[in-house]
């Protein structure tokens, strides 16, 4: 099988997964179940977004959860104002992605290389936190959506049917919507990526001097990158906000954004499948740990395992050190080694790099 | 005038807490070119420490100045060891796996500690300014500063051991072929920059109290005064931490706490953005 062959049955391989996945999953379930896997699909449009800005991009964006919780408080303040929830939808992916464009524009035309840009993103991600952390007051108020600092934002109404406040969408309508979005997140990426536009990102990453001695502005295309995957982003959080109806800041938060970081890495930089299984595998991983207490057991197995910072800790850890390339990637790897062993071919194979498929 | 006093001790207080959370993180960074995002939780180790040696009844003073910076040093040159010679020359997987481990140290903690504020009560009690009464400790954390920063100066400029560094620092290589050993030198370097985190986090201690996640309040602190300072490790920390702590310290004068730390970290990155080399990439090129 030739690598294009390989890369369509990959993608009706998932798309039969994910259709499969939107219709049983309900219809097999009780409500618990589609809830918690709905905040799943969530993360993995935001393990998307930063799969897009670095592992393709080659950004190192430590401040993913800017983007996020801008959106999810776009939303909140906006749909409190406003009632019906359209326009706060598009407000909530306009803003983040405004606002990624900005600070894209700041660092990507100021020539900030790789571990700068790690450290701004990550200190606006503070910034973010520190400021709506300290907003507690009444008098910190947009319109009539008080911010509520640290508190957070509790009772947040929900998405509803466009253009009809009256018919709201409930949690299992929620299921569907989150699903279905990142079904197309996931195609209209790979769309994008099989594009020129793509190739062209992927050429930078490969070799940003290069690209550029070749007539492409690696700034231009960066700061196109890094604004999609804001808005990406800043979606997620605006059904991440829906689907809990609240938002704190602590989704600004470092934790969050290491979360987000982990996720890519598990999962392989360069593949969008596999942020996707890293982000759904490392969020049942930690809820498992935590609510599987066996009661009455000892106490320092909830010390131990009921510690999320803890074993996302080793995780990380043990992923840099051992499998720095993410499972995907290095499962392709052995497959291909697999195949090639058996069939014996010897020959140098003049393929295009893996990192292009997933 | 007794309010300038008090505004002028709080202003070199905020310079010098700067410069004592970064130094740590500049000869790491400044050395190895490794960019250690556990640096936070080096200075949380710190404290608790300087807690635990203080309550099992060793003098206060011999736990934050002895115990927490030999503590914590050993557990740089264990963690070099075990992690981070293996990525010399990755910066951003030293960067990841530095955060994989200030998330366990984090975890760790927890599991230990619990998820609670404790605290030493400074001593020294207080002074009388004019009509204001202020902490003698912060006199104290002012000193130990200086102190230290004149240590790293003197070891820098007049041993053999900052011979070595400087020179494995500038070329390793060619401190490779003169006979030095450079990952002993880098070893040793992290286990000094570690050390002196936790000096910062004990001395720090009886101000904010320790708890698991008082890292994240240090982190990008510390991190934008280095990066702000630039490739020279001292004359970096000092201007860097001299630039961030005014403005810090004005701003939270002028309104609260946290924008006062708001307009810090702004201020940083505006300084990134026309500085990417840092204030001695343009100035005092010829500094330490």
């Amino acid at each position: 099988m030739n690598g294009r062959a390989l890369n369509l049955l990959g993608l009706g391989l998932v798309g039969v997964i994910g259709i499969a996945f939107l219709v049983l999953i309900p219809r097999l379930f009780e409500l618990d179940v589609v809830l918690e896997l709905t905040v799943y699909m969530i993360m993995a449009i935001l393990a998307l977004s930063l799969a897009l800005i670095w592992g393709y991009g080659g950004i190192l964006c430590f401040g993913q959860s800017a983007f996020f919780g801008l959106g999810a408080y776009t939303y909140a303040i906006a749909v409190f104002n406003i009632g019906e929830s359209t326009i706060p939808l598009l407000l909530a992916i306009v803003l983040p992605a405004a606002f990624a464009a900005l600070l894209g524009y700041f660092m990507f035309y100021g020539r900030i290389s790789d571990v700068y840009l790690g450290v701004i993103t990550l200190t606006v991600t503070l910034i973010l936190f520190n400021s709506v952390n300290s907003t507690a007051g009444p008098e910190f108020r947009i319109g009539s959506a008080r911010l509520g600092g640290f508190n957070g934002i509790p009772g947040i109404p929900p998405l509803n049917f466009p253009g009809n406040k009256a018919s709201p969408i409930d949690l299992e309508g929620m299921f569907y919507l989150a699903t279905i979005s990142l079904l197309l997140a996931y195609f209209g990426l790979r769309l994008l990526l099989a594009s020129r536009f793509g190739r062209i990102i992927v050429g930078i990453r490969e070799n940003e001097r290069r690209a550029e001695l070749l007539g492409y502005d690696p700034r231009a295309y960066k700061l196109a990158t890094f604004t999609i995957g804001g808005a990406l982003a800043g979606f997620a959080g605006c059904l991440f906000a829906n689907w809990g109806n609240f938002v704190s800041p602590t989704i600004f938060g470092l934790a969050q954004s290491a979360q987000i970081i982990i996720w890519v890495i598990v999962g392989g930089r360069g593949t969008l499948i596999g942020p996707i299984v890293g982000c759904i595998g490392i969020q049942w991983l930690t809820t498992a740990l935590g609510a599987n207490q066996p009661s009455g057991g000892p106490d320092w197995w909830a010390k131990i395992f009921a510690n999320a910072p803890l074993i996302l800790g080793i995780i990380l850890i043990a992923f840099v050190l051992l499998v720095p390339k993410g499972l995907v990637p290095t499962l392709g790897d052995l497959g291909q080694w697999l195949l090639s062993s058996r069939t014996k071919r010897a020959k140098t194979r003049l393929e295009p790099k893996r990192a292009e498929e997933g | 005038m007794g309010l300038v006093a008090l505004l002028a001790i709080q202003v070199l207080y905020a310079i010098a807490s700067l410069a004592l959370i970064s130094v740590g993180l500049a000869i790491i960074f400044g050395m190895m070119r490794v960019i250690n995002l556990a640096h936070g939780e080096f200075l949380m180790l710190g404290g608790y420490a300087a807690i635990v040696a203080t309550s099992h009844g060793i003098s206060i003073w011999l736990s934050m100045l002895v115990v927490a910076p030999i503590v914590v040093g050993i557990i740089g040159v264990v963690v070099e060891r075990t992690i981070i010679r293996f990525l010399y020359g990755r910066m951003i997987d030293t960067m990841l796996a530095t955060w994989g481990l200030s998330l366990f140290l984090v975890g760790l903690t927890t599991a230990i500690f619990g998820n609670t504020t404790v605290g030493i009560s400074a001593p020294l009690g207080s002074f009388q300014i004019g009509a204001y009464r202020t902490s003698a400790y912060t006199l104290f954390v002012i000193a130990v500063a200086a102190v230290v920063l004149a240590a790293i100066f003197a070891v820098m400029r007049w041993t053999r051991l900052g011979l070595i560094a400087r020179g494995t620092m500038q070329n390793a290589n060619m401190a490779a072929a003169l006979g030095v050993n450079p990952p002993r030198v880098y070893a040793i370097t992290f286990g000094v920059g570690a050390a002196l985190s936790g000096l910062a986090g004990a001395v720090l201690a009886p101000v904010s109290g320790v708890f698991p996640t008082i890292g994240v309040a240090y982190i990008a602190k510390s991190f934008i005064t280095v990066i702000g300072g630039g490739a020279a490790i001292l004359t970096g920390t000092v201007s860097a931490s001299a630039l961030f702590g005014t403005i810090n310290q004005i701003a939270t004068f002028v309104t609260t706490p946290v924008f006062g730390e708001v307009a810090l970290l702004g201020a940083a990155i505006v300084l990134i953005r026309l500085l990417p080399q840092g204030i001695t990439g343009r100035f005092f090129r010829r500094g330490l």
